[in-house]
C-alpha cells in the first residue's frame, strides 16, 4: 500500500480520492518500471541536486536537495482554482468553466490530453544516453532536472486521465508508458518525438525549439474551458520555463565559446574553427534550421477543422486568449495563411477559426525570433560578422501547405533538384553530426570543469557555485 | 389550398391520448356475432385529431388509427369467442381512401413519420394476431380501396373486392402525391401477395388502380365478387376462416379496464412504471417495477386478476408510455431503461406464462408483451439500459435491456447487494423482434455455440463480470467509475446528430436478417422519409403540397 501524501506531493486531496488511488496503485509501479528501463542511462544510483515541487505555494514549487531520481517525488499539482472562472471562448463562452468532463467532448479531450502526455516520456527516452557525453556536472544536473520534470508532466496528464476518464483513461495512461520513442512497431504519437537526440547541441536545440512548442500547446490548453486541464497546464508552464532556459543558455554558451575561440585565434573559416575543437557557427545555423522546421510541423496543418472544433467547443484556446481583444468566437474573423501557387508563395485569408494552428505557430515564431536575437547579440558582442537567421516558414516542412514543396531558407521556391543540391548547406549532414559527436566522446564531470566547446554559465543552480557537486555518482 | 401552417406553428396542441374504448369511438363500429366480429369503418369527417382538415371518404388520421388499435385489443382480450374479423366500411361505394392527404400536407415531418410508424405497427399487429392468436382477418372491400385503405386490406388474411365495375384497389401515392405508400403497401404487394414485379410497377404508377377480375389475376385481391353476392360471400368466407382458429368458444373475456395513469411535471406515472424526464439533458428514464410477489400462482388466479395481472398491466403501461413519448416528446432523444424489484419473482412469472401459454389469455398477454417490446426496437430514440443493484433485469424484463443500444451494468465491489441479471426461456424465442429473432439470437448473430452457452446459464444470477464475459452487457464500470462513466455516456449520446443516430440504431438493431416487417420499417425510414423531405414532395410546388389545390406540380427532374 502506498502512503500517498508522503510519497506523492499533491494538492488534489489524493489521500481521500479513491478513484485516483485505485488508478495509481497499478500505474505508479508501471511508471517506475518505465523509469528504470527508459530513464537516464545508468543514473539510478546517482544523487542529483534537484528541484522538487512539493506545493503550489511560492516557496513550495522549488525545493532543492540531493535525491536519487527513482526516489524523486513526482507530484500532482494544479494551479489553485478560481471559483469565478468561465469558459472564455467558443460557443460556451460565458458559462461557468467545467469542473467535470462534458460527455459530449470526452473523446476529443482525451485525445488532446493523450497527445500532449505522450510527448513527455518521449523526450526522456530521446535523451536517455546523453549523460555519457555531458560537458559538465552542471549540465548533467540540468538534463536530469529536465527529465524528472518531463516525468512529472506525464504524471500531470495521467492525473487528468485517471481522474476524469474512467477505464478508458486508465488504459490510455498505461499506453503512455508502453509506447517508445523511435520504435518502429510502437512509436510515440508525434513524428518529432521519434527522432533521436544524438548530441548535446541537438539537446539544447530541442529544449529551445521543441519544448517551446510544448509551452505554446500548454498555453493554449491553459485557456481550456475544462478547468482541471487549464489549471494543470498553468502549473506545468512554470516548469517548462526552466527547460527552455536550459536550451537557450546552452546554445548561447556554445556560441559564446565558439566566438571566444575564433576571436582569440583570429579565425573565421569553419574548418579552422573546427580544428580548435569548438562548433563552427554555420553548423549551429544548420542545427537551428533543422530543429526549427521540424518543430513548426508540430503545430499541424495551416488550415485545420480539428483546431476549429477544439476552439469552438471551448477545449483549446489561443495563446493568451483572455488578453486578446476580440469577440473570442471568431465566426466572422479571418486570418492569413500562405501557400504555394504556380511556383510562388502567396498569402490568402481564410476563416480565422480554421487557421488557429497557423496562428499559434506565428505566435511561436515571434517568441523564437526574440531568442535567436539574443544569440545574435552574443555574436555581435564578440565582434563577429556572422548572422544567425531563422529560415523561412516554408523551409523543410512536411506538414501543412508547404509540405511537398522545396523552399530555400530565404523563401525561394525551388525545384527538388535545386533544393537537394543545397540541402547540406542548410541542414546538418552526417559529417556535421559526426564532428559534433566527436567533441562529445566522453563526459566531463569534475566539479567546476567544462568541456572545451561550451562556456560556463553565468551562475550556478540555486545560487550554488559553479564548482558545486551537482551530481554525486556514488 | 395554400398550406402555410404546420402543426408546430399552431401552438401547443392537446396531448394525443392513445387510450380509448368503444364507447368513445368516433370512426369505427365494432359488432360481434360469434365467431365473427365486424369492424366497420365509418370515419367522421369532422373528427380529426388535429384541426385543419376534413376526414372525407373514409380517410384516416392518427385518431382513427388509435381507435383501430384499441378495437383490435378489445377483440383479442375481451372477446375470446371471436375467431375471425371482417373489416369493412359503412360508406357508400368507398371502403377506405387511406391516410388523409390534407392532414399529411399540414403535418410536420416528425408527425408524418411517427404516424406512419404507429399505423404500420397496427397493421403488423393484425398479422401478428393471425399468426399467433388464432384471429383471422378478412378485408371486405365494398368500394374504392385506395392507398392506405388497400394497405389495411393487405394486412388481412384475405381480400375480397366488390366487383361493381368501378371499385378498384389502388396505390396512387406515387402518381398522385409524389410519395410512396407508407404503410407497407409495396412490401406486402411483393412479399406477401407475390405480385409479379412488372405488374406491381403498373399497379403502383396508375392512380386508378385495378379492379375486378384483373385485380384477382394480378393477385392483388383474393376474390372479386358481384355486389349481390358480396355480403353473403364475405360471411361464408369469414366463417370458413373462423374454422381455422383455436380460440375457445366459451371462455370469458378479460376486460381491459382503463389504464391507471397520471401525468405531471416530472413525467408519466403508472402502477408498474414511472417515466421521469430531464428536459435539460433530453433524457427520459423509464423505471419498470417488477412484480411485488407471485400472488397469481395458478391459471385461475391469473384469469381472476385479468387486466391487473402484472405482465399485462406492465406491458399496457409501457406501451402507452412508448407511444406517448414518441408522439409528444420528440426532444427526449435518449431513453434510459431501469428496473426495480426482485429478479426471482420476474422469473417465477415467466415460468407461469410459459407453463400456461396455450391458454388463450396467457397467450394474448405474451403477445401484448411481444408487440410492446417490438415497438422499442423500431423507436427512433437512443436507448441505454442501466443495470444497478436493486434492479430486476431477468427474463421478460431482460428483454428491455436487450432491446437497448447499450447496456451498462454496475460492477459493485462491496457488500452483497450487487447488481444481477438473469436469462430465462423468455429470452430464447417467445418475445421475438420484428426480424423474427429473439433479441439474444439477433445480438449474437445466431451463433449456436454462444447461444448454447447462454442457455445453460438460464436462471442463474449473473454478476457484472459474468454478464460482461457472456457479452450480455456493454460495459461494467465499477463503483468508483460508475457515476462519471454513466453521466458522460449519456451526455455524449445526447450531443450527437439525432438523425444520424436514428439511422445508425436502425442499422445495428436488426443485424443481418430481414423479414417483411423489417423491410416495411427499413424502407419507410430510408426511402419514404427521404421523399418526405424532398422538394418534389414538400416544396412549394411539390406534389404532396399542391394536391387538391389545382396548382401545377413542378418537379426537379434530376434523378438522385
Amino acid at each position: 500500500m502506498i502512503n500517498y501524501t508522503e510519497k506523492i506531493p499533491n494538492n488534489v486531496d489524493l489521500g481521500r480520492d479513491r478513484i485516483l488511488q485505485r488508478a495509481l496503485e497499478h500505474w505508479q509501479p508501471a511508471y517506475m518500471g518505465w523509469w528504470y528501463d527508459m530513464g537516464p542511462n545508468e543514473s539510478h544510483n546517482y544523487e542529483v541536486y534537484l528541484r522538487t515541487a512539493i506545493s503550489v505555494e511560492p516557496d513550495g514549487w522549488a525545493q532543492f536537495g540531493y535525491v536519487k531520481m527513482p526516489d524523486y517525488r513526482w507530484g500532482i499539482f494544479l494551479q489553485p482554482r478560481d471559483e469565478k472562472r468561465e469558459v472564455n471562448f467558443g460557443i460556451h463562452k460565458g458559462q461557468a468553466a467545467w469542473q467535470e468532463v462534458p460527455g459530449e467532448y470526452r473523446s476529443t479531450l482525451r485525445r488532446v490530453i493523450v497527445t500532449q502526455g505522450d510527448t513527455e516520456p518521449a523526450s526522456v527516452e530521446q535523451q536517455r544516453m546523453l549523460g555519457t557525453s555531458c560537458p559538465s556536472m552542471y549540465d548533467l544536473r540540468n538534463i536530469f532536472q529536465v527529465n524528472v520534470e518531463e516525468g512529472r508532466h506525464l504524471w500531470a496528464m495521467v492525473y487528468l486521465l485517471h481522474r476524469y476518464f474512467g477505464r478508458d483513461g486508465r488504459e490510455e495512461a498505461e499506453s503512455l508508458l508502453a509506447r517508445r520513442s523511435g520504435d518502429a512497431d510502437n512509436p510515440r504519437i508525434l513524428g518529432a518525438f521519434n527522432e533521436a537526440t544524438p548530441d548535446w547541441l541537438a539537446f539544447y536545440m530541442f529544449t529551445f525549439f521543441t519544448d517551446r512548442d510544448g509551452k505554446f500547446q500548454l498555453c493554449a490548453l491553459a485557456e481550456s474551458g475544462f478547468d482541471p486541464l487549464a489549471r494543470t497546464c498553468r502549473f506545468m508552464l512554470t516548469e517548462e520555463a526552466h527547460h527552455m532556459f536550459v536550451g537557450e543558455t546552452g546554445v548561447s554558451r556554445i556560441i559564446q565559446r565558439t566566438c571566444e575561440v575564433m576571436k582569440e585565434n583570429k579565425v573565421e573559416d569553419p574548418a579552422d574553427v573546427r580544428a580548435l575543437g569548438v562548433i563552427d557557427l554555420p553548423t549551429i545555423q544548420r542545427y537551428l534550421n533543422f530543429h526549427y522546421s521540424v518543430t513548426l510541423d508540430l503545430y499541424g496543418s495551416d488550415v485545420s477543422s480539428n483546431a476549429a472544433n477544439y476552439y469552438t467547443s471551448g477545449l483549446k484556446g489561443r495563446f493568451r486568449e483572455t488578453k486578446l481583444d476580440d469577440d473570442h468566437v471568431l465566426t466572422e474573423a479571418e486570418y492569413p495563411v500562405s501557400e504555394v501557387v504556380g511556383g510562388k508563395i502567396i498569402t490568402k485569408s481564410v476563416p480565422a477559426l480554421t487557421a488557429l494552428n497557423e496562428r499559434l505557430r506565428d505566435d511561436y515564431i515571434d517568441e523564437i525570433a526574440d531568442g535567436v536575437g539574443r544569440w545574435q547579440r552574443v555574436i555581435d558582442n564578440a565582434g563577429m560578422p556572422f548572422r544567425l537567421t531563422l529560415p523561412h516558414k516554408g523551409f523543410h516542412r512536411e506538414i501543412g501547405n508547404f509540405a511537398g514543396q522545396f523552399i530555400s531558407p530565404d523563401g525561394e521556391v525551388l525545384s527538388e533538384e535545386a533544393w537537394k543540391n543545397h540541402e547540406f548547406e542548410w541542414l546538418p549532414s552526417s559529417k556535421d553530426y559526426a564532428y559534433v559527436q566527436s567533441l562529445m566522446s566522453g563526459r566531463v564531470v569534475e566539479p567546476g570543469r567544462f568541456a572545451n566547446w561550451i562556456a560556463p554559465p553565468a551562475r550556478g543552480i540555486n545560487n550554488q557555485p559553479l564548482n558545486f557537486e551537482y551530481v554525486r555518482f556514488n | 389550398m395554400d398550406v402555410v401552417a404546420t402543426q408546430e406553428s399552431q401552438g401547443k396542441m392537446e396531448a394525443v391520448d392513445f387510450q380509448t374504448d368503444p364507447s368513445r369511438y368516433k370512426h369505427w363500429r365494432l359488432s360481434f356475432d360469434a365467431p365473427v366480429a365486424t369492424l366497420t369503418m365509418d370515419v367522421a369527417e369532422d373528427g380529426g385529431i388535429r384541426p385543419g382538415y376534413k376526414l372525407k371518404l373514409n380517410s384516416y388520421d392518427l385518431g382513427v388509427d388509435i381507435e383501430l388499435h384499441d378495437a383490435l385489443q378489445r377483440i383479442r382480450f375481451e372477446h375470446p369467442e371471436i375467431r375471425s374479423v371482417i373489416i369493412t366500411s359503412a360508406k357508400n361505394r368507398i371502403f377506405c381512401s387511406g391516410a388523409n392527404i390534407y392532414m399529411l400536407g399540414l403535418s410536420s415531418h416528425a408527425w408524418k413519420v411517427n404516424f406512419c410508424k404507429f399505423t404500420n405497427e397496427t397493421r403488423n399487429g393484425i398479422e401478428d394476431a393471425s399468426a399467433h392468436s388464432g384471429l383471422k382477418f378478412l378485408a371486405a372491400c365494398n368500394g374504392t380501396t385506395a392507398g392506405g385503405g388497400y394497405e389495411l386490406a393487405l394486412a388481412c388474411d384475405e381480400i375480397i373486392l366488390v366487383d361493381d365495375r368501378s371499385s378498384a384497389v389502388s396505390l396512387p401515392e406515387l402518381p398522385l402525391l409524389g410519395v410512396l405508400p407508407g404503410t407497407g403497401g409495396l412490401t406486402r404487394v411483393t412479399d406477401k401477395r407475390k405480385v409479379r414485379r412488372d405488374q406491381a410497377d403498373m399497379f403502383c404508377t396508375n392512380p386508378d388502380g385495378v379492379r375486378g377480375q384483373r385485380a384477382k389475376d394480378w393477385r392483388l385481391v383474393d376474390e372479386a365478387i358481384k355486389p349481390q353476392q358480396f355480403a353473403e360471400h364475405v360471411k361464408q368466407r369469414a366463417l370458413k376462416l373462423a374454422g381455422q382458429s383455436d380460440r375457445p368458444p366459451n371462455a370469458k373475456g378479460v376486460v381491459l379496464t382503463p389504464l391507471k395513469r397520471s401525468v405531471d411535471e416530472a413525467g408519466l406515472h403508472y402502477h408498474h412504471l414511472d417515466v421521469a424526464w430531464d428536459r435539460h439533458a433530453r433524457t427520459a428514464t423509464f423505471r419498470v417495477r417488477g412484480p411485488g410477489s407471485v400472488a397469481e400462482d395458478s391459471l385461475e388466479k391469473v384469469l381472476a386478476a385479468g387486466a391487473n395481472w402484472w405482465p399485462l398491466e406492465m406491458a399496457r403501461a409501457l406501451d402507452d408510455a412508448i407511444l406517448t413519448l414518441r408522439t409528444e416528446e420528440l426532444d427526449l432523444g435518449l431513453w434510459i431503461f431501469k428496473t426495480a424489484g426482485n429478479p426471482d419473482t420476474v422469473l417465477a412469472v415467466d415460468e407461469l406464462i410459459l407453463k400456461h401459454q396455450d391458454n388463450w389469455f396467457v397467450r394474448e398477454v405474451l403477445g401484448m408483451m411481444r408487440r410492446t417490446f417490438a415497438r422499442i426496437d423500431v423507436t427512433s430514440r437512443s436507448i441505454y439500459a442501466i443495470v444497478e443493484p436493486g434492479s430486476c433485469f431477468a427474463g421478460t424484463l431482460l428483454e428491455l435491456a436487450l432491446a437497448a443500444d447499450r447496456i451498462y451494468m454496475r460492477d459493485t465491489q462491496e457488500g452483497e447487494n450487487a447488481a444481477a441479471l438473469a436469462l430465462s426461456k423468455m429470452n430464447f424465442g417467445p418475445l421475438p423482434m420484428v426480424n423474427h429473432l429473439s433479441r439474444v439470437a439477433a445480438r449474437f448473430y445466431r451463433d449456436e455455440a454462444q447461444m448454447e452457452g447462454l442457455r445453460t446459464a438460464m436462471g442463474k444470477k449473473l454478476t457484472a463480470r459474468e454478464a460482461l464475459d457472456a457479452g450480455l452487457v456493454t460495459a461494467a464500470p465499477d463503483d468508483l467509475d460508475w457515476e462519471d462513466e454513466i453521466r458522460q455516456a449519456m451526455e455524449s449520446r445526447a450531443a450527437q446528430s439525432p438523425d444520424a443516430l436514428t439511422g445508425l440504431e436502425a442499422n445495428l438493431r436488426f443485424g443481418s436478417s430481414e423479414t417483411l416487417e423489417t423491410r416495411v420499417f427499413g424502407r419507410l425510414s430510408a426511402w419514404q422519409n427521404w421523399i418526405f423531405v424532398r422538394p418534389n414532395a414538400v416544396g412549394t410546388s411539390g406534389a404532396l403540397k399542391v394536391y387538391g389545390t389545382g396548382a401545377p406540380v413542378k418537379f426537379n427532374w434530376e434523378r438522385v
